[in-house]
């Protein structure tokens, strides 16, 4: 097995998510390698080779300064027909499911995604992803090689094997579509809000509430609980709520001792932000959302009447 | 502006899904409808073409042919015309196969914009407009939350892990949309009996000079090998709420000692 690895960075740090599926190559066996692309990224090469690969490819381009995806895809076409990987893995990001889906199709390459687990099984290499809500377990294959897979964020946590890697500098030719793509703006966060983090206790709030204004709802729930407020993507991409109070893929991984989740449906990008929570309780109208699947308990009702009715029945627990 | 929307047919939201232990594929026996991310995406289309005045969109679609019914609901809320790329030996195509199919059919529409919603209700894949702006050779932007156009241009607001970008590309782009992008319209009546007028054409592989063995489980490069049930969970709890639902909770908290 020869796996390349896709390391995805940030303000000149390495996510522990790229760095945790390198530590998973490492353990699968074979040649490990890792690239990373950027603008004056090598100094991240060799922490690189501390979490598992062997040689680490370094373009330093100003072309590849912002993480968009397309210039990517060129950059790994060459690098893999050249190198000869079997299997390419990305941690999966807003970023890397692009780089690997435009790699895929390329390459004319097998892709899965959203795994949470490779394992060699009876001689060859195979995906273990959570289908249909995580309802179902589906094992997954590749039928021809370079094998290409999208790790779920949060799956594998780095472990360092204090090894060292090898840099090589590559110099890849970018074509002339991949560059069409603009970043005007990066990475700006649009307003400041609380840290949810460290938070022993959470009430967020979802698009179930139907509208800014209840979020007063969630807020007063959270202060007679002394928690948190958080909310999900689509609340806040609709301007509800801040970002920096968003839990899930895109935005925080949080693990309170209690998470209330409030008009929240429970989708996967959702679930992976909150799921190492100590106890879930959801309240939701619709009996089928997922999120009823991993609610430590669940109510099925009208968050307005019953939201309201707890935050009455904690405050007077708590002045008893 | 001439823009495609690339939709799918899913099951409905309400079926008990469930994947066919024999072909390991997700039963599509039952009721389907429009891929209510995709709603967003033929949204947003509208808004484009009415925005500019003149020009179409056009829905571009793969799947059985029953698929045409599910797709009249884009055209119910204003679409122009349906394409359905519908083949049996089309059928099981993985990332690799139904990019290339939609990227044949989209280079027949040739048009400013294609664009995608966020996800597949079904499959959960959120990556197939990544695959086709590679075969079509255009600039992307993906997860877009607020999409404007101006001057040969369109620029997109997104969001990543670490806060907002704003991505320009010039025309023609492919674009794939957040369902936070806007409020999708409910078909009017009016737009209801009109759908079943506007044009939709069915074509098959060869129609768009894709070999059988380019699509379908031939020209896939993934296959599934097993199903399993999940690791098991502790023991989760789900009432409906006959009022008595506050207090219930709190005695759960009270329980789990998490007051």
């Amino acid at each position: 097995m020869k796996t390349l690895v896709f390391l995805e960075h940030h303000e000149g740090k390495l996510q522990q998510d790229s760095l945790g599926v390198l530590g998973k190559a490492a353990a699968l066996g074979g040649e490990v390698e890792a690239v990373l692309l950027g603008e004056g990224v090598e100094q991240l090469a060799a922490e690189a080779g501390k979490f598992g690969a062997s040689r680490v490819y370094v373009a330093d381009d100003v072309l590849l300064a912002a993480p968009l995806p397309q210039p990517r895809v060129d950059a790994l076409e060459s690098l893999v027909n050249d190198g000869g990987h079997d299997t390419v893995l990305f941690a999966a990001s807003v970023l890397s499911a692009d780089v690997a889906a435009g790699l895929a199709a390329r390459l004319g390459a097998g892709l899965n995604w959203d795994l949470t687990d490779l394992v060699e099984e009876d001689g060859r290499l195979v995906g273990k992803r959570p289908a249909l809500g995580d309802a179902v377990y589906v094992d997954v294959g590749w039928t021809s090689e370079p094998r290409l897979a999208l790790i779920r964020s949060g799956t594998f946590e780095p472990a360092e094997t204090g090894g060292s890697a090898e840099v090589e500098k590559i110099e890849p030719r970018l074509q002339d579509f991949s560059l069409a793509a603009r970043m005007v703006e990066q990475a700006h966060e649009e307003s400041e809000g609380p840290s949810i983090e460290d938070a022993d206790v959470i009430v967020a709030g979802g698009r179930g509430l139907g509208g800014p204004e209840n979020f007063a709802l969630v807020e007063e729930l959270a202060k007679a609980l002394g928690g948190a407020v958080a909310a999900t993507r689509a609340v806040v991409d609709a301007g509800w709520y801040p970002y920096a109070a968003q839990v899930g893929q895109t935005g925080k991984t949080v693990s309170p001792k209690l998470y209330v989740a409030v008009g929240i449906s429970g989708a996967i990008q959702h679930k992976v932000g909150m799921q190492s929570s100590g106890l879930i309780v959801a309240i939701n109208k619709d009996p089928n959302a997922p999120i009823f699947e991993y609610a430590d308990f669940g109510v099925v009702g009208d968050l307005h009447e019953i939201v309201p009715k707890l935050t009455e029945l904690v405050r007077a627990r708590k002045a008893a | 502006m001439k823009i495609a929307v690339c939709a799918k047919h899913v099951p409905e939201a309400t079926a008990q899904r469930r994947l066919d232990p024999q072909t390991k594929r997700l039963d599509r026996s039952g009721e389907g409808t429009l891929n209510q991310f995709d709603v967003h995406a033929v949204e947003e289309a509208l808004k484009l073409r009415d925005a500019s005045g003149e020009g179409e969109v056009v829905i571009v679609s793969l799947g059985p042919e029953r698929a045409l019914e599910a797709m009249r609901k884009a055209l119910a809320m204003g679409a122009d015309r349906v394409v359905l790329v519908s083949d049996e030996a089309a059928a099981g195509s993985d990332l690799v196969a139904t990019s290339r199919v939609l990227a044949a059919a989209l280079e027949r529409e040739g048009a400013d914009v294609v664009l995608f919603g966020q996800q597949a209700n079904d499959s959960d894949g959120a990556v197939l407009w990544a695959a086709v702006a590679d075969r079509l050779q255009r600039p992307l932007i993906s997860q877009v939350a607020e999409l404007t156009h101006e001057d040969g241009k369109v620029r997109g607001k997104r969001q990543t892990e670490f806060g907002y970008d704003v991505i320009e590309a010039p025309l023609p782009a492919v674009i794939a949309v957040s369902d936070a992008i806007n409020e999708p319209r409910y078909p009017s009546l009016k737009g209801i009996m009109g759908a079943k007028k506007k044009p939709q054409e069915t074509v098959s592989l060869g129609d768009l000079g894709v070999g059988a063995d380019e699509a379908g489980e031939a020209g896939s490069r993934t296959e599934v090998y097993a199903l399993s049930d999940p690791p098991a969970r502790g023991d989760t709890v789900k009432i409906e709420d006959d009022g008595s639902a506050a207090d219930k909770i709190l005695q759960f908290l009270q329980e789990k000692k998490a007051l």
